[in-house]
């Protein structure tokens, strides 16, 4: 399906939060793809991080808000110390991800955890993936 | 004056043989490190959102009583624990309105933050403070013949500010191994993500990574690992059982906390207990090469 | 008192939409002084030209002042209008009420207002002015050309072709430059030796050209047309006259070290020759690397000479030299391909820089033009190009595109594929920029026809396993992370100015941009000129550019040196400092001050003079001066002060 693009898509509020929550400018991208072939899960995701800066750009943001990608990043920060542009690229993951958690909707449910599990996994695991991924 | 020592939360637990080894090998260096008072969790993973102050109170709360204890340094060990309080740090001290708000809002506490108590990670203060060389002569029992690949992971190299060496081609952990009499191996994913968090969702994608990093180090010539995050440890360590399981021609390999490998070369008795928080057993690596 | 002719242009609209330039004419029309005034659309033009000149036959103006833009664009078009009026040009003024009024502003009544005292301060400046006349100078009719590469020879070809002389000076024992490096040439493939050591060989032959190689230029005094140059040449021990090349003395000289011009991929002794067609073809003993210069340390070359020409007791030497012209074509170096460990450069000898890469295919090169593998000598079947290594990169290295690195990477492609028909290249990339002339059609037949993959995307990292080179990067064009088992990978490295370019630079106290490239005196309008008058830029050291590029800049530079070296003077602007004998007390605080060495205090007199060749007139001994006794012409002290009274009054 082809992607509407009007002036008021582009830029929408939408994407001055995101730039707001992160710091960054979407604009500041010009797609080398370096994030992509740094970042050790790109395979896993169904946006590469360059794309998921291009949709931004493009105004699509729901897209990302329902994408696999921002949950499957693993904030390793590759893609940030590699950006010829400066841009934190995982700063702006991280914006996506928040801004989904803010309206409580995470993928990760505490009671899910199978009780095996839990008894392997170190504390740290589970705080850090409770930070991350529970709304 | 004492290092301050911040454990966190899995340095009590699953990484106890981290911390064992650490005190006892900083004891016999002359460097005790001094557990601090009424400590509670840095945060685990530094929020990178600009907006929401609250996420960074954990850590600050630290710094602040450290601060009050009166420690100009915070060693930690968990190279989670050093990027958390370290960059919460920067970020408030960076700022006054936040600063500000912060301590407005840490109102019950003794004093106001300032910022004066220094986070840096065990392994800054080995080479930095203590040197490598003074090290080296203390070496009673050298790693002789052991090739080892040390993995750094994300959080001690990344973002670059606070990387305790090079960001890209790092050599620290590698000159320690030396130092201990064993053979530093450089491996091409010693600076990739092992999958963190996503362990407790997306197990598949951790053993994936745990693959292709022992893999990695195994084409290197790496017989065991060493690292210095118990996130990263428990990846590559208990991952491994998947790892057999869903790939058929994996081997194995041992993984360290550095400072277990410190002790057992600095000539201080290899605790059995050590054995059991590891996955892969440790032990007939160790005593193949006459270590224990 | 002066009949002074006033002049608003409307500039269009860019001034009359926000100067009201009817209320002006009419406000200054009592203005004393003013005998004359109008406003007109475009005083610039023909016609705008035309009434001026009939207003003042008509009135006997004595001076005019223009009301319209910024001096730096039409000062000389209405300077040429009062002498063809029989007026001094210097009685004229501008009233720049364009770029600091109408273009500023938007409110109608105060820009108007401030128009008006702008105008005032042109006329109270220009009551005081006098009549001046041009400085000038004879100028030295020769050049020197610094750099011999192939923009350095073909300036100084260019400049010798028309009759003058040039002194060329080159840093390396050789002249070449980077383009004798080169196997063949995009887009058109010619051999690079084969069409430049002709070019070599005439610098040469040439009767007008004077060479001077491992030399480099120590100071330039003077001014445009009359520069004063010393050079300083390393010692010679090998005589050129004398060395008859029979290269007895490598097989001698016990010393290896990594060959720079093969790129460290082969060894040279330290007395060779730096490539078979060297100009000058000699040897060059290096005295970095041998043993030691006495019979004692080794003295073996010298010993084995039959034709005598090894003297060890020879020394540097300090040339001088008198020049009209300079012209810099001191040429790039690659970006240092050390800062980018994830690349492996240096770990990993199957990882190599473009450079190293064209000596590989060069019919000369260390393996005679046929494709190894530093590692084990294999023949890669499988081999990546990484481009943009080191450029685009404004957060870790460089901001800007190297501009040449798209189109040598698809050479190297294409000549690859020409010699091992069965490998597969691979480009990673992430723009392609190939706008020159046949270049995008260089580009397309490599895709359709030679099976030269082109994959979308900056790579992050590249290692070894086993004996492969794993290259990872990204297809951001079909959205896919990308792993090549590669058996050699070629770094496409960005260019940067050449070390010699630095040192130069230093030395002469020439400007260059925020890169350390040359920087050109306007980047439209002059692009071959440096902003110090008698400087003159060719080649890669301005900028980033390839050979046809780099050639046609060279002969621009060589066109703007000619205009300089065929008049027999050259014309300063009297706008300068003078200095008030009555006045002065010798104190000479203001010799200190001047930039430009133009002041010197006369020990008979105790008065400073101004050399008013070399001043030029940027005003720093005048604020320096306690005494008052150093003027600027037409901006003396009262004229600066009744300006600003206009000003102060706000009336
Ligand atoms: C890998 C590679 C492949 C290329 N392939 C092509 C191609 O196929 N086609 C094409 O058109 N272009 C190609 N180019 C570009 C081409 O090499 C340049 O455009 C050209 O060589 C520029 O010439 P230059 O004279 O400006 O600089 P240089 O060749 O660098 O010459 C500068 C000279 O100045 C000397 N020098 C420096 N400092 C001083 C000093 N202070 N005093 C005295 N002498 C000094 C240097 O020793 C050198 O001899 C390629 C470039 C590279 C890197
Ligand atoms: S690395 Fe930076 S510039 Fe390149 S595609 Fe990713 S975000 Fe864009
Ligand atoms: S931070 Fe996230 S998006 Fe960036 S490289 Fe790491 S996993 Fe990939
Ligand atoms: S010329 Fe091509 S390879 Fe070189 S910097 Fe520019 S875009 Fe990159």
């Amino acid at each position: 399906m082809s992607l509407k693009i009007t002036r008021e898509k582009i830029k929408n509020s939408l994407v001055d939060k995101i730039e707001e929550i992160s710091g960054q400018n979407v604009f500041d991208c010009y797609q080398c793809g370096i994030c992509s072939s740094g970042c050790p899960v790109t395979d896993y995701m169904d946006y590469s991080p360059n794309q998921v800066m291009r949709l931004l750009q493009l105004g699509s943001v729901d897209e990302i808000l329902n994408s696999k990608t921002i949950w499957i990043c693993s904030t390793c920060l590759q893609c940030s110390t590699r950006c010829p542009k400066g841009i934190e690229v995982a700063q702006v993951m991280e914006a996506l991800r928040t801004i989904n958690l803010r309206q409580r909707e995470g993928t990760l449910k505490p009671e899910d955890i199978k009780s095996k599990e839990l008894k392997d996994l170190p504390p740290i695991a589970l705080v850090s993936a409770f930070r991350k991924l529970t709304g | 004056m004492k290092l301050g020592y911040f454990p966190g939360c899995t340095l009590k637990t699953n990484a106890k043989h981290f911390e064992d080894s650490a005190m006892q090998v900083m004891e016999l260096l002359g460097q005790p490190l001094e557990e601090m008072e009424n400590w509670i969790c840095c945060g685990t993973v530094f929020s990178m959102t600009t907006d929401d102050l609250m996420l960074q109170l954990a850590s600050i709360r630290n710094l602040l009583r450290a601060e009050n204890q009166g420690y100009d340094e915070l060693v930690t060990l968990c190279s989670m624990c050093y990027n958390t309080l370290k960059r919460a740090k920067e970020f408030i001290l960076n700022d006054e309105e936040n600063l500000r708000k912060v301590n407005d809002f840490m109102y019950r506490e003794e004093a106001k933050f300032k910022g004066t108590t220094d986070v840096v990670h065990l392994l800054s203060i080995l080479k930095d403070r203590i040197t490598f060389d003074e090290i080296k002569n203390k070496v009673t029992k050298p790693l002789t013949d052991l090739k080892i690949g040390a993995y750094y992971g994300c959080l001690l190299v990344r973002p670059k500010e606070l990387a305790i060496d090079d960001f890209e081609d790092p050599t620290i952990m590698e000159e320690l191994v030396d130092t201990l009499g064993g053979e530093g191996v450089v491996f091409p994913y010693r600076l990739e993500c092992c999958g963190a968090y996503q362990t407790v969702t997306e197990k598949d994608v951790t053993v994936k990574r745990t693959y292709e990093i022992i893999n990695s180090a195994r084409n290197a010539g790496c017989e065991a690992l060493i690292t210095s995050c118990p996130l990263c440890a428990f990846n590559l360590d208990q991952r491994q059982k998947e790892t057999s399981e869903e790939f058929l021609e994996f081997s194995t390999m041992p993984v360290f906390y550095f400072t277990e490998l410190m002790a057992i070369a600095l000539g201080l008795k290899w605790n059995k207990d050590w054995k059991k928080l590891h996955y892969i057993n440790p032990v007939p690596l160790l005593k193949e090469k006459g270590l224990i | 008192m002066k009949k002074i002719g006033v002049f608003i242009c409307h500039c269009g609209i860019n001034i009359k939409d926000t100067v009201d330039v009817e209320r002006l004419t009419i406000e200054l029309e009592n203005y004393p002084g003013v005998a004359y005034i109008e406003n007109y659309m475009f005083m610039c033009s023909d016609p705008g030209q035309n009434h001026i000149q009939d207003a003042i036959r008509e009135n006997k103006l004595d001076g005019v002042v223009v009301a319209a833009c910024s001096p730096t664009l039409h000062e000389s078009t209405f300077q040429a209008v009062l002498k063809e009026s029989g007026l001094n040009e210097y009685q004229m003024e501008i009233a720049n009420i364009r770029e600091q009024c109408s273009w500023v502003h938007t409110d109608i009544e105060q820009a108007t207002h401030k128009a008006k005292l702008i105008i005032k301060t042109a006329i109270e400046k220009l009551k005081l002015n006098e009549s001046l006349y041009p400085v000038s100078a004879p100028v030295t009719k020769k050049a020197l050309v610094i750099g011999g590469g192939i923009s350095g020879i073909q300036a100084a070809l260019d400049i010798a072709d028309a009759g003058f002389e040039v002194i060329m000076v080159e840093k390396k024992p050789s002249i070449g430059g980077h383009m004798i490096q080169l196997s063949e040439t995009f887009p058109t493939l010619d051999c690079s030796q084969c069409i430049l050591t002709p070019k070599m060989v005439a610098i040469n032959k040439h009767k007008n050209i004077k060479l001077y190689v491992n030399s480099e230029v120590e100071s330039i005094d003077g001014y445009i047309g009359n520069f004063n140059v010393k050079i300083k040449q390393k010692a010679l021990y090998v005589d050129p006259h004398k060395c008859n090349l029979c290269d007895d003395c490598t097989e001698v000289c016990p010393v290896l070290v990594p060959n720079e011009q093969e790129e460290g991929l082969s060894w040279r002794k330290a007395i060779y020759i730096p490539f078979p067609q060297a100009i000058p073809a000699t040897y060059t003993l290096d005295l970095e690397n041998c043993l030691g210069l006495e019979p004692i340390a080794c003295g073996k070359c010298r010993e084995k000479c039959t034709a005598e020409a090894i003297n060890y007791d020879a020394a540097d030497m300090i040339i001088e030299e008198e020049v009209g012209a300079v012209i810099i074509a001191t040429g790039f170096d690659l970006y240092p391909v050390e800062n980018i460990p994830e690349y492996g450069y240096g770990k990993y000898p199957d990882v190599i820089t473009s450079l190293q890469f064209e000596r590989i295919l060069s019919a000369t090169g260390p393996t005679g033009g046929e494709i190894y593998r530093p590692s084990d000598g294999k023949v890669p079947k499988e081999i990546v190009f990484v481009q943009c290594s080191g450029s685009r990169d404004p957060e870790h290295h460089l901001s800007y595109c190297s501009k040449i690195c798209c189109m040598y990477t698809l050479k190297h492609a294409k000549l690859y594929k020409h010699k091992v028909h069965n490998g597969q290249p691979y480009i990673f990339y992430i723009d392609i920029r190939a706008g020159g002339k046949l270049y995008e059609e260089f580009v397309q037949q490599a895709v359709s026809e030679e099976g030269i993959l082109y994959i979308r995307g900056k790579v992050a990292k590249i290692y070894k396993e086993g004996d492969k080179m794993i290259v990872v990067g990204m297809d951001t064009l079909s959205g896919k992370k990308i792993e090549i088992k590669a058996d050699l990978v070629v770094l496409a490295m960005g260019i940067v100015p050449s070390e010699g370019s630095h040192d130069l630079v230093k030395t002469l106290k020439i400007n260059t941009d925020d890169k350390g490239f040359l920087s050109e005196a306007h980047p439209k309008l002059r692009p071959v000129e440096s902003l110090q008058a008698g400087f003159y830029l060719a080649g890669t050291s301005q900028g980033p550019r390839d050979i046809p590029d780099s050639v046609s800049q060279a002969s621009g530079a060589a066109a703007k040196a000619l205009i300089l070296l065929s008049s027999d003077k050259i014309y300063h602007s009297p706008i300068i400092a003078s200095v008030d004998e009555d006045l002065c007390s010798g104190c000479a605080i203001c010799v200190g001050t001047c930039p430009y060495g133009a002041r010197e205090l006369n020990e008979v007199s105790k008065v400073v003079e101004v050399n008013e060749i070399l001043c030029e007139g940027c005003g720093a001994c005048i604020s320096a001066c306690p005494s008052g006794a150093a003027q600027q012409k037409n901006l003396t002290d009262d004229q600066i002060d009744n300006m600003i009274q206009i000003i102060a009054s706000g009336k």
